[in-house]
């Protein structure tokens, strides 16, 4: 009866390894791959629902305001607009708002406040958008109604009440226009995006705290032993040392604005025109295709899935911005 | 657990039992599915609960939107379809389908104006579409005044909220518009989603009484069951033969009767406009859609049995929802439409 050797045994067990360290990495790869797969089968699809609109219309679709079901008409450009300037007042307001809280808790808070603001703040990331819409609709809208916009109107407006321009209005190139309106209603692109800012100061400020927690604490106790303040320690050390992560965190937010749909389809007004006045009432892509879907047919449901379609490209382009951004800065580093 | 697993034998006939006596009942019974417009859900669901009882049959209806109900009917994957908007002859004739209307509401306009209750204010057709085209912008507007002697009217900015989903409820709204004015039907035309001239969009009809009672001087329209609901201020509409009517049962039941069912292949009649002298101008209906030689023969009966059961005694849960039942006329007319159409 043969007897192993010790070196039999290890040999084997090197093939074993090999074995499994092949099986391993194609596991590995196959999950990336689904990723991929996955996004390139979502916006396959969406380009293959919208060949008829982009047939049609061409490169009209894009530059045309006219959505139009009973002609048979459509053109994409309010949707893409309202989407892009929804998201961009979200980020307008909810990165600061983030960046404050995020150096508070990591670096001013008493350590005994610091774990349960951080988990309410992670609650808040986990609450479903209908209900962010519905508060909107039922509480935010009209406050914002009575309350903000009569003053927003009357001293930066082109549209006062009394009729009599504020020196802002006046002398202010397009202030006028983003804040002149004269719908009597909370619904509107401002509060569309005030909404939004509230959904994604969660994402973007977890993000931004745990990254914070990350710089080492030896670089902020040298500079604070150079008697700098507490700002000059965040902007200086805190946040070149946590830069790329934190524009990470931005734009995960930003993904999640451009996307949303419940909550916009609550307080955007849903009113498929082009006006520059933030206090009127727009629409999105997202909040289109869920309003129309279900009872579309023919050109209008090309017309929507081309919409769709859109929606990856301006994502996709908001993305290539960031990467290029990001890269800017760090060929930056070191001087 | 302890005790179940001291005596498997037991347990297992126990549970036995138990599968049997859950799965006995609906070993007879067949489940019918259905799906389409969300403006007939409440009375189907209603329905589909006194039928189950009745007979131990279940429907299963999905609220998925007249589009998608019709999109699969023709795919032949439930058995029957609902949409709010009638299937055109050659469609029909294309599919071996056909359609027969099962229940009537009424769409009511809506203003929130200071001081105007229910009733007050009236308009007729083409006012009402040249608010919603924008040319008629102030609740002082002479025309307006001309149509409400009496009723002194606040001046004030009109603004119109329209439903931001394409919907049923704005198929025969559009229609109606397209019906009393000249510039409505060759501008913006009818459907289930239009480019509004004007206004802004709210979600369902939830979403525009919302708006509705939110905004001062705005107009809407909705559901009627929904103006009740929101206790929102309806308008009273003059109808084709020039009556001022209020929105109420009888006037949605008069349009359904006086509308010129005998001459409407399949059914196919918009009823908005009828010409009954007390006929509610915005009334609606939906069409069920059925393949006439079905695929499966015992589920396309069940079906039936229920739409009988429905229209024969369903009248009393239809009018607690605010629908109104079919008259007894067109109910005869449908059935001699089953009867002569389909092979079941």
């Amino acid at each position: 009866m043969p007897v192993a050797t010790p070196t039999d045994i290890l040999e084997q067990r090197s093939r074993r390894d090999v074995r499994h360290e092949r099986l391993f990495r194609w596991l590995l790869k196959g999950c990336a791959l689904i990723v991929l797969a996955a996004l390139l089968g979502a916006a396959g699809a969406t380009l293959w629902g919208g060949r008829d609109a982009f047939a049609t219309f061409g490169w009209h679709f894009l530059v045309s305001s006219s959505w139009d079901p009973g002609n048979d008409v459509y053109g994409a450009l309010v949707p893409v607009y309202g989407t892009i300037v929804t998201s961009f007042i979200a980020l307008l307001i909810a990165v600061p708002i983030s960046f404050g809280i995020a150096l508070y808790l990591s670096e001013v808070a008493p350590t005994w406040l610091r774990t349960p603001v951080a988990s309410a703040i992670e609650l808040l990331a986990g609450i479903p958008s209908i209900i962010y819409g519905m508060w909107g609709l039922f509480v935010f809208a009209p406050f914002f109604a009575n309350h903000i916009k009569p003053w927003l109107t009357n001293n930066l407006g082109n549209k006062p009440d009394d009729g009599k321009l504020s020196w802002v209005a006046e002398h202010v190139p397009f202030v006028g226009k983003l804040f002149g309106s004269d719908y009597p209603f909370g619904a509107s692109i401002l509060v569309a995006g005030i909404v939004l800012a509230i959904m994604v100061i969660p994402f973007i400020s977890s993000v931004m705290r745990e990254v914070f927690q990350t710089v080492p604490t030896r670089l902020k106790e040298s500079a604070y032993a150079l008697g700098s303040s507490t700002w000059e320690v965040s902007w200086d050390i805190v946040l070149p040392y946590t830069r790329s992560a934190v524009i990470g965190g931005i734009f995960l937010g930003l993904g999640r604005a451009l996307g949303e749909t419940m909550a916009v389809t609550f307080v955007l007004g849903n009113a498929m025109q082009l006006s520059a006045s933030l206090l009127d009432p727009g629409t999105s892509i997202a909040s289109t295709i869920a309003n129309q879907f279900s009872e579309a047919s023919g050109l209008q449901k090309s017309s929507l899935m081309a919409l769709a379609f859109l929606l990856f490209v301006v994502t996709f382009i908001v993305l290539l911005i960031a990467r290029l951004m990001l890269r800017r800065l760090a060929s930056k580093e070191g001087r | 657990m302890l005790t179940l697993n001291k005596n498997p034998i037991r347990f297992v006939a126990v549970a036995a039992l138990v599968v049997a006596s859950t799965f006995g009942v609906s070993a007879q019974a067949t489940d019918i599915t259905g799906a389409g417009s969300s403006f007939v859900y409440p009375v189907m669901s209603k329905w589909s609960a006194a039928y189950a009882e009745k007979t131990g049959n279940h429907l299963n209806y999905q609220s998925v939107g007249s589009g998608a109900g019709i999109a699969q009917i023709k795919e032949g994957t439930i058995d029957f379809g609902a949409s709010d908007a009638p299937m055109k002859a050659e469609d029909l004739q294309k599919f071996g389908l056909g359609q027969f209307p099962i229940v009537v509401g009424g769409i009511v306009p809506v203003v929130n104006i200071a001081g105007v209750r229910a009733d007050q204010i009236k308009l007729d057709g083409t006012t009402l579409a040249d608010i919603f085209l924008g040319k008629i912008s102030n609740w002082n507007d002479p025309k307006i005044a001309a149509l409400n002697a009496g009723l002194s009217l606040p001046a004030g900015k009109i603004t119109v909220v329209h439903r931001s989903d394409g919907s049923g409820t704005s198929f025969n709204f559009t229609n109606y518009l397209s019906k009393v004015n000249p510039t409505w039907a060759s501008q913006v035309k009818f459907g289930t989603a239009v480019e509004w001239p004007t206004g802004v969009g709210g979600k369902g009809n939830e979403g525009v009484s919302q708006y509705v009672r939110q905004i001062k001087g705005s107009i809407g329209y909705v559901e009627y069951a929904y103006a009740v609901k929101n206790k929102l201020a309806w308008v009273d509409l003059k109808n084709a033969s020039g009556n001022f009517m209020k929105p109420s049962a009888d006037a949605f039941a008069a349009a359904a009767a006086t509308a010129d069912w005998a001459s409407a292949k399949d059914f196919n009649l918009i009823m908005t406009n009828a010409p009954g002298a007390q006929a509610w101008p915005i009334t609606a209906t939906t069409w069920m859609i059925m393949y006439k030689t079905p695929k499966n023969a015992n589920n396309s009966k069940v079906a039936f049995d229920f739409f009988k059961f429905a229209l024969e005694h369903g009248q009393q849960s239809a009018s607690e929802l605010d629908y109104v039942p079919l008259p007894n006329a067109l109910v005869s007319r449908i059935e001699a439409y089953w009867a002569s159409e389909f092979k079941h």
